[in-house]
């Protein structure tokens, strides 16, 4: 075949003058796709790029040393400490909750289903001030149980109980929003086959249902998890502020910039940053790696 | 199949205990101030103004994100440049990370003596500090939603139609104008609604950049807090009724918007 | 002022979809470009409509270097497999589309543009239905709007791309005898693409069948039956021809098929 293709191409190459080639008709412009890229790239450098840049450097202006010293400071290790804790109730709890909620959505027909669904929704369109503020008119010192709570000397706003709930109502969809669409797209064939089977309700869970969800899983957890660590609005609100107790961090991060203590700022800023970068590499790596098996809106 | 009855009820007791019963204790708080004194609250000048200004400033935000976000996502589709997966995964910043951090960051970087503000401050324009302070921080909480919401549908343009354009002699522009814009217009309404959705009840990012000042640079949210350390309970109560009211008519708007564009494809 | 195509070639990364590709067609011909999947049918066609671009050859047409030009001053009117009518426009609007965009001084008036508008409407028997949308119509209707659409700006030739593909068959055999006689009467230069050999060889006045990137053979129908230059053409005739089909002749087919002249549109 190429043998016999070779001479005569070249025998064309010979004869014909190269034309010149126009754009392609879906083509830009040479000269539109460097305005247009260069508006895109300034645009993100300016309002993306460089503000991550001064995390660091601000964090940095004084030297590593400041900045290690800032982080090893013990309120910045309690922020640090509660902030790891309360990620740690809240994920777990919503990730139960997303597993729940998409299993008898995605594998059952119930009336109302719909409205369920765009009832998950609503933590995304509520403001998170408005999130931390539904739990102190409960259970604040004036709310609905204020008093009941003071009398038992129990503390939920002002602690880490309201600074879970805050936490937990936020990030509430991140696990479902993931699954629900997934879940509905891949049916219940599977399941259904493991339970002729003779397979039981939570073998068939966790050897058909949980492989074919993994991915999408832990997709949702990571941007819960990253929504649980770096919360502010909201755990603003419940917490009250008090030093080493309930500051997490990027509470720790708002006292010390309004003290002055810029280096401190950054310094826990950066960490949060770190934890933000390496969400975005973990979720880029997973969209790229397994976007057929997080979304059912990326399959054609 | 098993586990719906246990799977279900789980459902509706998570969701009524964690979103469904707190939001109506939001809901019914403000009332004790009787109908005449829940709008004296709200009309209050100092909350009014807050009111103006969360919603004008995102406004404005949402405005430049619709066309920086589509240039953005044009480009991202369209065009291959080095580091582009980079640039891709930098949309997402605003996404993951955390409101305070962006705020202060943007404070630096916007005050008088930042990297972009001293030179600004030359040419004598003030950012930080100012109403323009809120509309930088909330264009940066807000790209990420246009962006994402156009890029797929760009990806599945079919570029027959562009192609169609051109054989019957369109210029590219005229291409982009009379085909390319109206077939992407609700999906970039969309994102835009989204963006001004999210920076209506933003905090975090704002309240460092903004200043602050009552009647001046104050946005919504930090309103309500301030009543809250008052102790104005149901004073605070009132405006977040407010603001969440607004957030679901647009949240409906939003959903009548995607139904009408599903129907008419 | 015929349709001269001179050692056309053209590669996709390593894959070379046409390897030089030289044929002729009288103006007003009804030509199909006949041939399996990957054979190089359609790349050619979108290189005369000015959507691909060969890497190297020649192609003249009414007098023009017809490689030299954009697609949008090609004025050759394209139509697409999926028929690409603009989802978000009226029929009409989508028909009058290429006569709006002109330039302001050669654009017709409003009313010249509604007025041809309802003319292509009559044309392609879809009068009265200007005001839909193309999703309210069927797949034979979206076919007509979309072929009214390119002639609406007076094409110098018309392509269509698999013109019948997506449409069932019973709408496909009324269509093709509603074509060839809109042909007749347009006189319009017309390079059409398609896998099916009935298809071609009932409607075109010339064949030319390719494989691989090459013409296998270029001749009027009759002659492609009685005389298939190679084991290929006769394979892929044969293989599923309908029998007692009887090709139409015309003015073009009865002119000397190019081959015999040039003889090097066959290899």
């Amino acid at each position: 075949m190429t043998t016999t293709t070779a001479p005569k191409m070249k025998r064309v190459a010979m004869k014909t003058i190269p034309i010149l080639r126009p754009r392609a008709p879906t083509d830009d412009h040479p000269l539109v796709k460097i305005a247009l890229s260069a508006i895109a790239v300034v645009f993100i450098g300016l309002f993306l790029f460089m503000p991550l840049l001064t995390v660091f450097s601000e964090a940095l202006a004084q030297g590593w040393r400041m900045a290690w010293d800032a982080l090893s400071e013990p309120d910045a290790i309690e922020a640090i400490k509660l902030t790891l804790l309360v990620a740690a109730i809240a994920v777990p709890l919503n990730m139960v909750f997303g597993l729940a909620a998409s299993w008898c959505i995605a594998k059952f027909d119930f009336r109302g289903k719909n409205l369920l669904i765009t009832l998950i929704d609503i933590p995304f369109s509520v403001s998170p001030v408005v999130s931390g503020l539904v739990f102190v008119l409960i259970f604040g010192l004036q709310g609905w149980l204020g008093q009941w709570l003071r009398d038992n000397d129990m503390k939920i706003i002002f602690a880490l109980p309201g600074i879970v709930l805050a936490t937990v109502f936020v990030t509430f969809p991140f696990v479902a929003r993931e699954l629900i669409p997934l879940m509905i797209d891949q049916g219940k064939d599977e399941e259904e086959a493991a339970a002729t089977l003779g397979a039981g309700g939570w073998s068939t869970f966790f050897r058909v249902t949980l492989p074919n969800i993994k991915w999408a899983l832990l997709y949702g957890v990571l941007l819960c998890n990253a929504r649980a660590m770096g919360e502010f609005g909201a755990v603003s609100v419940v917490s009250g502020h008090i030093r080493g107790l309930t500051n997490t961090m990027p509470l720790h991060v708002e006292v010390l910039y309004n003290d002055y203590q810029y280096v401190g700022a950054f310094a826990v800023a950066s960490v949060l940053a770190l934890l933000a970068l390496v969400t975005l590499l973990v979720k880029s790596v997973l969209e790229w790696q397994f976007a057929d098996e997080i979304s059912a809106t990326h399959r054609h | 199949m098993p586990g719906f009855g246990f799977s279900l009820a789980f459902t509706l007791f998570y969701l009524s205990a964690i979103v469904l019963i707190p939001l109506a204790a939001l809901i019914i708080r403000p009332w004790e101030l009787g109908w005449n004194g829940f709008w004296a609250e709200i009309l209050a000048p100092r909350v009014l103004h807050a009111l103006k200004l969360s919603f004008g400033a995102a406004a404005v935000a949402a405005a430049i994100n619709s066309v920086f976000g589509l240039i953005v996502a044009w480009v991202l589709v369209r065009y291959r440049f080095p580091f582009k997966r980079v640039v891709d995964a930098l949309v997402d910043l605003p996404f993951a990370l955390p409101t305070a951090v962006a705020g202060i960051a943007l404070s630096a970087l916007y005050a008088s003596n930042g990297w972009i503000g001293a030179p600004l401050e030359k040419a004598g324009i003030k950012i930080a500090y100012t109403p323009y302070g809120v509309v930088v921080a909330l264009v940066f909480i807000g790209l990420p939603f246009v962006v994402r919401t156009l890029q797929p549908v760009l990806t599945d343009l079919s570029r027959d139609s562009e192609e169609a354009a051109a054989t019957l002699g369109a210029t590219r522009f005229q291409t982009f104008r009379r085909v390319i814009l109206p077939t992407l217009a609700p999906t970039l309404l969309t994102g835009t609604a989204m963006a001004f959705a999210r920076a209506v009840g933003e905090y975090g990012s704002v309240i460092f950049i903004a200043g602050n000042l009552p009647m001046v640079s104050e946005i919504t949210p930090l309103l309500i807090i301030i009543k809250l350390q008052e102790y104005d309970y149901a004073g605070a109560a009132a405006v977040g009724v407010v603001m969440l009211a607004v957030s679901f008519v647009f949240l409906l708007a939003l959903n009548a918007l995607q139904a009408w564009v599903s129907s008419r494809r | 002022m015929s349709l001269v195509i001179e050692q056309i070639a053209k590669r996709f990364d390593r894959f070379p979809a046409l390897k030089g590709v030289s044929m002729e067609a009288p103006e007003g011909c009804f030509l199909a470009l006949l041939g399996p999947s990957g054979s190089g049918k359609t790349t050619l066609l979108r290189i005369l409509g000015g959507l691909e671009f060969a890497d190297v050859g020649h192609i003249q047409f009414a007098g023009l270097d017809w490689l030299s030009l954009p697609a949008r001053e090609r004025r050759a009117g394209f139509v697409f497999q999926q028929y690409a009518l603009f989802r978000h426009m009226t029929v009409a609007k989508n028909i009058a589309f290429g006569l709006s965009i002109r330039p302001r001084k050669t654009r017709p008036t409003r009313a010249e543009i509604a007025r041809r508008v309802e003319e292509l409407l009559a044309l392609v028997q879809l009068d009265g239905l200007g005001k839909r949308y193309p999703s309210q119509l069927s797949g034979g209707q979206r076919q007509r709007v979309a072929l009214a659409r390119a002639l609406a700006i007076e094409p110098r030739m018309l392509l269509l791309d698999e013109p019948f593909g997506a449409l069932d068959a019973k709408v496909r055999k009324d269509l093709r005898h509603w074509l060839r006689s809109l042909h007749e009467r347009l006189g319009l230069t017309t390079v059409f693409v398609t896998h099916d050999q009935d298809e071609a060889l009932e409607l075109a006045d010339m064949v030319a069948v390719m494989n691989q990137g090459r013409i296998e053979q270029i001749a009027a129908p009759s002659e492609l039956r009685a005389n298939p230059a190679s084991d290929f053409v006769a394979e892929f005739l044969g293989q599923n021809a309908a029998p007692g089909v009887v090709p139409l002749r015309t003015a073009a087919t009865r002119q000397k098929s190019p081959t015999d002249s040039r003889g090097y549109a066959t290899y």
